[in-house]
């Protein structure tokens, strides 16, 4: 509850901020200084001690996971800033606003983690959707930048009409738009409501883009400023795949059997569809938005799981793709060549950093030791132990092998060839949070429990 | 009047909604189709709200949180809305064209 109101006021102080400071420098110290204040608020209220206290019954309720899903995507995003938050400057003029807005869909992100009402689903969704569509095209005189937002605003505006009938049909079947007071068991035969679960599925489905509704995301990741790619990519997709799991598994659990088999059938074509379209990406910043979409797909296997399992490894997952993804994301902002070309011989020019990069594609690759290669077991985990979908989890081993492909091929550009140095320096302390970054997801690799600790103690 | 008839004249005007968005070329006709996609749930809520009033009708506010959504549904369009204007008068100043033939460069 603190978190919802603080960042929205952060948000507004950093609005303020702008003609409050001329240079930049302060506006960074005040965002990275928001965000701590953020994450401390959050954890003492993990605790269970609260600043202060209102009653939100019948619209949010904090659980100790949607709580602990907060502190990560904080946490995460404070990685972002200290990492990312130098080059924002390059994508345009108005510095002290994208933190504005980051603030705003982190306030999105806790609605969407924790709500017990579909309004405030619609709501959360659309507070994160908004400020993204003017984060996609900061860079305004950039087409292609121009080209993404437009893109990324008629499709988000599409899915949530979509979401819109979806609700609206449910609240005809149920007559409440409050879940708990929804009986969803009682009307499993209903029509409207399996019309309008199916058409919340396909909406939420066009939002963290699984395959066939993923055609928006290469294009609008690709054009959109490097740096907000990253937040988009990371925090925002975990965050909303929060939301997912929990409307399917707190409301629409009981007439799983009518869901399920779709779900399954989309994760298995999005893996498909990811990792096969990545092989041939020439661009990492394109092999990476593809790469996202393939993670989606194992992240859709907690949904087809809806076990506690599957959401220990959604946890899992979201710690290890988004700091992998927003490390690697960092070093491409520092690139002036985005193609694997680019990459050619950083190990030469760069040691370091071409460390760093490669430990993040050995996560996201899925690699014993790292933190990809645990949030992908309890993935596979949880399905296996929900019984059905055997074929989902061969699948998905195969799927990751593919992955493995395109991940190393990073690899070998930067160690095994040799090309003119196209990165544009790097400062000490970025290499530190680098670092940092590695020793964080190779630490949840090796002592997952420490984090398990955190969440049920 | 039966609640059906609301219904298949909510889906009507959805559907004249979606076609517009997938089959037109001017950007702000696509946005206008997105604006009656999202009339028609309001048109269908508020339907809705009536049949379980007139269903529950014990106390006089039953029923009415469809009519509720309908306001957060009406601030949110017309948020978008104002984004979606700035952006496609972005794009305007830099390719002098609103047609979305134009959004292709990402492709390659």
């Amino acid at each position: 509850m603190n978190a919802v109101l603080l960042s929205g006021l952060l948000g507004v102080v950093m609005m303020f901020a702008s003609f409050l400071f001329k240079t930049k420098a302060p506006v960074r110290m005040l965002a990275i200084l928001g965000i701590l204040l953020l994450l401390v608020v959050n954890i003492l209220e993990s605790n269970g001690i609260r600043l202060f206290h209102l009653d939100t019954t019948g619209f949010l309720a904090f659980s100790s996971y949607a709580l602990f899903f907060n502190t990560i995507a904080i946490a995460c995003t404070l990685v972002y800033f200290l990492i990312s938050s130098k080059d924002m400057q390059k994508a345009g003029n108005h510095y002290a606003e994208y933190f504005a807005l980051i603030f705003f869909i982190l306030t999105g992100i806790f609605l969407v983690t924790s709500f017990t009402n579909l309004l405030m689903l619609f709501l959360g969704i659309e507070i994160i959707s908004i400020p993204l569509y003017i984060l996609t095209g900061a860079a305004k005189k950039d087409l292609k930048s121009n080209e993404a937002a437009l893109k990324y605003l008629l499709m988000g505006a599409f899915s949530t009409g979509i979401m819109l009938l979806g609700i609206a049909f449910i609240y005809g079947a149920t007559g409440t738009f409050e879940i708990a007071k929804m009986n969803i068991a009682g009307l499993a035969k209903s029509n409207l409501l399996t019309a309008g679960m199916l058409l919340l599925l396909f909406s939420m489905c066009f939002k963290v883009s699984v395959a066939p509704f993923h055609f928006w995301t290469p294009d609008v990741y690709d054009g959109a400023p490097t740096v907000f790619t990253s937040f988009m990519a990371t925090i925002v997709k975990v965050g909303i795949f929060a939301g997912f799991l929990h409307l399917f598994y707190s409301a629409f659990e009981p007439v799983a059997l009518q869901w399920k088999l779709w779900l399954a059938i989309l994760a298995a074509l999005t893996l498909f569809i990811g990792n096969i379209t990545a092989v041939f990406q020439q661009s990492v910043k394109r092999m990476l938005a593809y790469s996202s979409i393939a993670q989606a797909g194992f992240m859709l296997f907690a949904l087809v799981a809806l076990n506690e399992t599957g959401h220990e490894g959604l946890l899992l997952y979201a710690i290890a793709y988004s700091l992998a993804t927003i490390g690697i994301f960092g070093v491409i902002a520092k690139m002036t060549d985005y193609s694997f070309d680019g990459f050619n011989g950083l190990a030469t020019h760069q040691p370091l950093v071409a460390l760093c990069v490669t430990i993040f594609m050995l996560s996201l690759a899925g690699i014993p030791l790292s933190a990809g290669f645990l949030a992908k077991f309890y993935m596979l985990k949880a399905v296996i132990q929900s019984g059905d979908y055997l074929w989902l989890v061969i699948f998905g081993v195969l799927m990751a092998a593919v992955s493995a492909y395109y991940y190393f091929r990073v690899i070998q550009a930067m160690y095994f060839k040799q090309g003119p140095n196209h990165f544009s320096g790097i400062s000490s302390f970025e290499k530190y949070v680098l670092v940092g970054i590695c020793v964080l997801i190779i630490f949840t690799g090796l002592f997952p429990n420490v984090i398990f600790g955190w969440l049920y103690f | 009047m039966p609640i059906n008839y609301y219904i298949t004249l909510a889906l009507c005007l959805f559907a004249i909604g979606v076609v517009g968005v997938l089959t037109r070329r001017n950007a702000i006709i696509v946005f206008m189709c997105i604006e009656l996609m999202l009339n028609a749930v309001n048109l269908l809520l508020v339907a809705f709200s009536k049949m379980h009033h007139l269903a529950k009708g014990a106390a006089a506010t039953a029923g009415s949180d469809g009519q509720l959504f309908v306001f957060f549904i009406m601030v949110v369009a017309a948020a978008e809305v104002s984004v979606g204007l700035a952006i496609i008068v972005m794009m305007y100043r830099n390719v002098h064209s609103i047609n979305i033939n134009f959004l292709n460069r990402l492709k390659h």
